[in-house]
């Protein structure tokens, strides 16, 4: 039916046995809970939702002149308003919409859940890999020890190898991160996008990941005396 | 011919190196086990002293409390008249580096090459700037003998020129103390002769008091005194010619 709407023939279809002409198409892609979006006349979505009356308004858009503060106007539209109806900003409602799909319904707590996992199975990785360098080169730490050297600077040479780590793993991380979301963009239709907010947050949660472990790694080295490493 | 210990301690300053009733014991509860008992000796200033003895006889351990690399558990052990014996780790740490440790494994850095496994030997004192640490690593492996060498990595050198870069690492910041563990063990005859032949010139050079701990008998004769341990206890202090022709626990 898209193809041929498409290619401009006229297409007919039928909703709840109405039958309905597809006009044209738009772009918007689907969501959590729908495939797609229609849109039609006032009168015509009457017809299908009679139980519905002409002044309930689910969702309703209002534009602001340009250089007008729009908490403002927020504010004078909150005070006409009934105690069950919301005004916001957009950005209130892109978050009061990110709210509920991600703390009240499934999907929100099974991508947090996820989150979660990736984040200790990225420690655990990036520990056993400091662990084991640590080890293999355990005799040149104690080396260091017996010369003089205090734990602090063994324990930034761990440090600088975590930092350097992290940053390394970061780049393709990202990469396969944004293959993925153009990946989910074709294939689901969702709309998801990179923010910059979400790479900074990711990239702190590495690094502590990474000193954390770098931490752990070294406290053989830290407690023991020399002549019981050798 | 030197004097004996206790001339020397009479009439000079505080001993370099001061043991008094040193026992160590190793390992906890039902396996614990004495491997140095009441050790008493005294190392002058400027003096070459050979530990020897048979395997197992704790000179090696006994070495390595001197070097700060394990910590001591009673009596008194006095290295350049700081008492080691309940120290806290910031007097430990310093101790360690007014010591130049030999290994028997000379534990080079694989990743670095001579000269900045030689440097290393310098930062630790966080006071030399780059190129003076450079600038004294150079200088330090010429008198070994290296200077051809210097960028050279450990998997590239022989065992000697090995023994001979860490040398340079444990004389290049002039330690009043060096400690050797087995220094010759894994060289052969000329390359032994040498690594001890320049550690007794540079000692005499900067007058630093070297302790050596060997089982070899070919290198005996550089020393000033002759230590002998047995089951964790001193047995004699002697010169080198009143040993025995041959010792037991030769070199392995």
């Amino acid at each position: 039916m898209i193809a041929q709407a498409e290619q401009g023939q006229t297409v007919k279809t039928e909703i709840e046995r109405r039958t309905i002409q597809v006009a044209g198409l738009f772009s918007l892609g689907a969501s959590f809970a729908t495939d797609g979006t229609l849109i039609t006349s006032q009168e015509n979505f009457l017809r299908f939702f009679p139980e519905r009356g002409a002044g309930q308004v689910t969702l309703g858009l209002v534009k602001v002149k340009p250089g007008t503060d729009p908490n403002q106007v927020v504010a004078q539209i909150k005070a006409i308003l009934p105690q069950d109806a919301i005004a916001s900003t957009k950005q209130e409602y892109v978050a009061f919409e990110q709210a509920y799909w991600e703390k009240t319904t499934p999907i929100g707590i099974v991508f947090t859940f996820g989150t979660v996992m990736a984040f200790v199975v990225g420690t655990v990785i990036v520990f056993q890999i400091l662990s084991t360098d640590v080890n293999e080169h355990i005799g040149e730490y104690a080396t260091f020890k017996a010369m003089g050297y205090r734990d602090r600077y063994l324990l930034l040479i761990v440090f600088e190898e975590a930092i350097l780590l992290a940053t390394l793993g970061f780049i393709p991380g990202l990469g396969l991160a944004l293959g993925q979301y153009a990946l989910i963009r074709q294939a689901a239709s969702l709309p998801i996008a990179m923010t910059f907010a979400r790479l900074a947050f990711v990239f702190f949660l590495t690094m502590v990941m990474c000193i954390v472990s770098g931490l752990i790694a070294t406290r053989k080295v830290q407690s023991a005396d020399p002549a019981d490493i050798f | 011919m030197a004097l004996t210990s206790e001339i020397k301690s009479d009439s000079s300053p505080k001993p370099a190196i001061a043991v008094e009733q040193l026992d160590h014991f190793f390992g906890k509860g039902e396996l614990r086990k004495q491997v140095l008992f009441e050790i008493n000796l005294s190392i002058a200033s400027g003096e070459i002293v050979i530990l020897t003895g048979p395997s197992g006889s704790g000179k090696t351990t006994l070495l390595s409390l001197m070097g700060g690399l394990r910590s001591p558990q009673g009596g008194s052990l006095r290295i350049l008249d700081t008492e080691l014996v309940g120290a806290p780790k910031t007097v430990t740490v310093e101790s360690r580096r007014s010591c130049g440790y030999i290994f028997q494994a000379h534990n080079l850095h694989s990743s670095l090459t001579a000269i900045e496994n030689v440097m290393m030997g310098l930062e630790v004192h966080g006071v030399y700037p780059r190129t003076e640490r450079r600038d004294h690593a150079v200088q330090m492996l010429e008198l070994v003998g290296l200077e051809k060498r210097i960028h050279y990595y450990p998997e590239n050198l022989s065992g000697g020129q090995k023994q001979r870069v860490a040398i340079a690492r444990a004389l290049v910041s002039h330690p009043q103390i060096v400690l050797a563990d087995e220094p010759t063990a894994a060289l052969d005859k000329q390359s032994g002769r040498d690594v001890v032949t320049l550690m007794q010139k540079l000692a005499k050079e900067q007058g630093c008091t070297i302790l050596m701990v060997t089982h070899d008998n070919r290198i005996l004769d550089i020393a000033d005194r002759i230590v002998y341990m047995e089951d964790g206890k001193l047995v004699k202090n002697s010169e080198p010619s009143m040993l025995p022709a041959s010792l037991p626990g030769k070199s392995g």
